[in-house]
């Protein structure tokens, strides 16, 4: 891709232009992450994020491949050879509380992706294909965490695999089979574990191979902006690097001061106590809870608990909690607002803050006991969630009056007086 | 269509959770749910301050090795310690020979197998063993303590809520049950082999008061062997053995955040300095 105005590469010395002629590698980096890559420059921090998921993705990677020379995935031993790496292993310990606290840091960088992107309506045309490969590494991410949960074979990893294979079992006829299936016997046991391992090793490398292909489709139509408004001149751009380089090293240091106050001074702090105690199929903990990543999709899942007809609640809080991510697949096509800055929206945004709330309630509420009144306000929190997305987002995009955008990225940047919509999108809704 | 499907299925989930929502709090208001005796009675743990809280944190090996005696003495009767070896407590500042002394002198020996016969046996426990548990297995375990499983105790500290808090409040809690329990819930009262103890889930704990009386130890390093003292000195030692890397840890914590905050304050001025120039 790129625009017009982006440097190419140029080779310099005898060996670099003979690679260049073989494999250019050099060219694919100066293009991709290089001077060769034109950024909006009014980015703001929230944009750094996309680079610190990457970079959770890899610290995961490595701290699990070394954990896998020492872990057993046995449910005899599975426990105990977890705690052989936090005892004996030299530095095990630090390599599994980064492994299990990166998860959590992984998830939160990737949630503050996610809500950038819908309050900044990056799922928007030409871009909607970034947002679909996001939405598939997310789901990826999510299969990968909670199998990855299970492995230390402690009571919450066997009871969080048998509620969540359990959810199998509501589907009607066959549901009971494809749980055992699943399974690979009537509850997790040696089998379940030892698939769990398999898979919990491979998926990492297909999240980094989606990952590929969502940079890829990013540097189709380039990044988008705090503005919305595209970029239409060179004074819109500046070179990726050395400007965003320098920007993502000192978000990544901030990041990593974040990440490692909780490795090293609360490492069990965003854990759960029972995991500590040895899977035990006879002994069901007072509450099962997944890790703190789940609970708002948790959350929805419980808040179903009437039968609606034929329908079992268990189904429908099933069909309700992969229904709550699926929906987001349909965003680009059920936000019809040609505007793209929530900057410039101002019913968007008060909806949009209310989102975050409700998905914050949410989490609340999901690794709450399944009592009153938590229940009820699941019931509500959840009626939100469906709302927002799938009615009141199609209305607001139709009924909202957008504020005038700036002409260009750089109008907005140098602060000139904005000039309506001349040049830039037309504001009328596209029906 | 889209739009007109999204419509339809969020009319449906919201339409269909807002009429649970109905139903359940006309539910709660005309039935309200009936306090349970949990609720009413169990307590959070009490404040319980060690050397090794916090990010400066450090053991105070004094007394861990006071707690190793409380376990060696009064808990290792019934509970396992399977995770920790007796080499280990070198690290609670034992000299080598006072390491083999324990190992040889431990009152449970390690389960061996006869070389002559290869008959099931047992021998003097060796530095590099783990600590011999109290029963050969889960059942003899139970048969020794009217059914109730003592859980290993290793990882008691991470594996409980409240952590060494939630210990030396259970271990200090036993008293009688409060009239009010037997008039308001009956049921709730410690049945045949229970002891009632408010820091404990369901208020009724199969464990009899372990630390009875002061003086049931005797320190070698003149500490008073209080019950409360007892009780803080079995907490340290717990938090020693579910974590024994908890020194190395904050140390390796302050070099690595020393290390980033220097880093990141360059990467800021590196930041700075690139983009002086160029407003956005």
């Amino acid at each position: 891709m790129s625009f017009s105005w982006a440097k190419h590469y140029e080779p310099k010395t005898d060996l670099t232009k003979w690679l260049d002629q073989r494999l250019p590698l050099p060219r694919l980096v100066y293009g991709a992450i290089g001077a060769g890559y034109p950024v909006p420059r009014n980015l703001n921090y929230f944009w750094n994020f996309g680079v610190l998921a990457g970079i959770a993705l890899v610290m995961q990677i490595v701290t699990g491949i070394i954990m896998a020379m020492h872990y057993a995935p046995n449910a005899l031993v599975a426990f105990d050879s977890t705690e052989h790496i936090m005892r004996n292993v030299n530095w095990g310990w630090m390599l599994r509380y980064a492994h299990a606290n990166g998860a959590s840091f992984f998830f939160i960088v990737v949630y503050i992706h996610i809500f950038r992107g819908l309050y900044f309506s990056s799922y928007k045309a030409p871009r909607e294909m970034i947002w679909l490969l996001g939405l598939v590494i997310f789901l990826l991410m999510m299969a990968t965490a909670f199998m990855g949960y299970v492995l230390p074979w402690g009571q919450m990893s066997f009871w969080g695999a048998k509620v969540i294979t359990g959810l199998f079992g509501a589907i009607p006829l066959v549901g009971e089979p494809i749980q055992t299936w699943l399974l690979g016997g009537f509850a997790p046991d040696n089998a379940a574990l030892n698939r769990f391992f398999s898979l919990h090793y491979l998926l990492p490398f297909v999240i980094a191979g989606v990952v590929i292909l969502h940079i890829w489709a990013l540097h189709i139509p380039g990044s988008s902006n705090p503005t919305g408004v595209e970029v239409k001149t060179e004074s819109d751009t500046v070179p990726f690097h050395p400007y965003y380089t320098a920007k993502d090293g000192f978000g990544l240091g901030v990041f990593l001061i974040l990440f490692c106050s909780v490795l090293f001074f609360a490492p069990n702090y965003l854990g759960h106590a029972d995991n500590y105690i040895p899977a035990n199929p006879l002994s069901t903990p007072a509450h099962i809870v997944p890790e703190w990543y789940f609970w708002p999709f948790y959350a929805i899942l419980r808040a179903f608990t009437f039968d609606f007809f034929i329908v079992p609640a268990k189904l429908l809080g099933v069909l309700a909690m992969f229904a709550s991510i699926l929906l987001l697949f349909f965003l680009p096509w059920l936000d019809r607002s040609p505007v793209r800055s929530g900057n410039y929206r101002p019913l968007f945004k008060i909806f949009f803050a209310i989102l975050v709330l409700d998905v914050l309630l949410l989490g609340y509420l999901g690794g709450a006991p399944a009592e009153e009144p938590f229940v009820m306000m699941s019931q509500l929190a959840s009626a939100y969630y469906f709302a927002h997305f799938l009615i009141i987002l199609p209305i607001i995009s139709k009924i909202e009056k957008p504020k005038p955008l700036p002409f260009s990225i750089t109008d907005s940047v140098l602060g000139k007086d904005s000039i309506g919509t001349a040049g830039g999108p037309a504001l009328q809704p596209a029906e | 269509m889209i739009r007109i499907g999204a419509f339809l299925v969020g009319l449906f989930f919201s339409g269909w959770l807002i009429v649970s929502f109905g139903v359940g709090a006309a539910a709660y208001i005309s039935e309200p749910p009936q306090e349970t005796a949990e609720h009413a009675f169990h307590l959070h743990p009490k404040k319980l301050s060690l050397s090794s809280d916090g990010p400066m944190g450090k053991f105070d090996r004094q007394q861990l090795q006071r707690g190793f005696q409380v376990y060696k003495e009064v808990c290792a009767a019934c509970h396992s310690m399977r995770l920790v070896a007796f080499r280990n407590l070198g690290e609670l500042g034992y000299t080598e020979d006072e390491v083999k002394a324990i190992a040889a002198n431990w009152p449970i020996q390690t389960p061996s197998i006869d070389p002559a016969t290869g008959e099931a046996t047992t021998r003097a426990s060796l530095p590099a063993d783990m600590l011999p548990a109290p029963h050969a297995n889960e059942t003899a375990a139970r048969a020794a303590n009217n059914n109730a499983l003592p859980p290993d105790l290793s990882l008691i500290t991470k594996a409980r809520h409240g952590g060494a808090a939630y210990i030396y409040s259970l271990l200090t809690g036993y008293q009688e049950p409060p009239a009010e329990l037997a008039q308001r819930f009956p049921d709730s009262m410690p049945g045949p082999g229970l002891n009632y103890n408010p820091y404990f889930a369901n208020l009724n704990i199969a464990m009899a008061n372990p630390l009875g009386g002061d003086g049931i130890v005797t320190y070698s390093d003149g500490t008073e062997a209080t019950r409360d003292q007892m009780a803080k000195d079995v907490s340290a030692f717990l938090v020693w053995t579910a974590e024994p890397t908890l020194e190395k840890r904050h140390q390796t914590g302050w070099a690595v955040l020393i290390f980033l905050i220097i880093a990141t304050g360059l990467g800021y001025m590196a930041y700075r300095n690139v983009w002086a120039g160029v407003k956005h």
